[in-house]
């Protein structure tokens, strides 16, 4: 049988839907101020499109300099989902040629949430589930 | 901007690369056992450990070296500084810890420090030559961080080894390490009971001489 589920008293969060023309000209800080405010507010940020690596990497440190400044601040969960993963050499030069010129990977997906919220991101390559804390 | 940093330190770390250690990073998510492999490395070599274990994660809270660790395999020998970094993470809870029986006070200064740690573990990676990404082989390696560090090590043309450790435990799955990082050698070992240490030290000579 299978086991009931509830959603337990989840209160005050939204979901954030950010395109990548909005972050597309921006700089990598400004880039992570902004996700950065969005989480802080207690959203679930929708990115299309992801950050660059060196990017990514600044965000966990940005991240972590902030669960020492800001009382109840514990963090975020993050996942990218890329349709890129698990593709041949040639479809990956292709999609390369591509995000070049679009300015990124438009075709993958991040999911930043507060860690106050979302408990944990499972990931595979094909699907994102959010588990939310209740 | 990082590549050019790059190209010019292995410019110069070129012209003396022969009285030059090699940096040899362990990176990873916490608990994965980055310090119990190097511990096991630096003990064969130099008979001392590089720092403690414990169950609960974030026990390596900064940046430890062991410098001068010469690693000898079959006839050829080659000399390491061993840099063990804190287990990056994108969350750290004081209260995590309170579970393993820790005064408040004491989890409220370890998780402090575990913020400082991966910081700095950051900042470490570009200092690094080789790195070994040690990932535990019974969780989900389909985690950002995993992919943020190699991502960022692939950025800097990093030479890369993942490590998938705790292969001694029934539930380790080195297949779906391998599938999620398709383009890296995967190397299935136990830190804690030293299967593979072999093969680990022939990939890492190996890895050597790509620099």
């Amino acid at each position: 049988m299978a086991k009931h589920r509830t959603i337990g008293k989840i209160k005050g969060f939204s979901i954030h839907f950010l395109p990548y023309s909005e972050i597309k000209d921006l700089s990598g800080n400004e880039r992570i101020r902004k996700i950065l405010n969005v989480v802080l507010g207690n959203s679930i940020l929708v990115l299309q499109g992801k950050l660059r690596d060196e990017e990514e990497a600044r965000l966990i440190g940005d991240t972590m300099a902030m669960i020492d400044h800001l009382k109840g601040f514990k963090g975020i969960e993050l996942a990218v989902i890329s349709g890129n993963e698990n593709q041949g050499f040639f479809s990956k030069m292709k999609s390369g040629f591509a995000n070049a010129l679009a300015g990124g990977d438009l075709g993958a997906i991040t999911i930043i949430g507060p860690a106050t919220i979302v408990k944990e991101i499972k990931r595979n390559p094909k699907k994102i589930e959010l588990l939310l804390t209740g | 901007m990082v590549s050019l940093a790059r190209f010019l330190k292995k410019i110069v770390s070129g012209m003396f690369k022969s009285k030059k250690e090699v940096k040899l990073g362990f990176y990873g998510p916490p608990n994965a056992g980055k310090t119990s492999l190097a511990n096991r490395i630096c003990k064969d070599f130099t008979g001392e450990e590089i720092g403690s274990v414990s169950k609960i994660p974030h026990e390596t809270r900064e940046v430890q070296f062991k410098e001068k660790v010469e690693i000898k395999y079959k006839g050829k020998s080659l000399t390491f500084k061993i840099v063990d970094t804190p287990g990056i993470a994108t969350k750290i809870d004081y209260e995590e810890f309170l579970h393993y029986r820790m005064k408040k006070g004491d989890a409220k200064k370890r998780a402090k420090e575990a913020t400082q740690g991966v910081i700095e573990a950051i900042k470490w990676l570009d200092d690094m030559d080789v790195v070994v990404v040690v990932l535990d082989a019974t969780e989900n390696p389909y985690n950002q961080v995993n992919i943020t560090i190699i991502g960022n090590l692939a950025a800097r043309k990093i030479p890369v080894l993942i490590v998938a450790n705790k292969m001694d435990l029934r539930k380790a799955d080195i297949k779906k390490i391998e599938a999620a990082f398709p383009e890296y050698k995967t190397l299935g070992i136990s830190a804690k009971s030293g299967k593979n240490l072999e093969d680990f030290y022939e990939e890492i000579f190996k890895l050597v001489k790509k620099l």
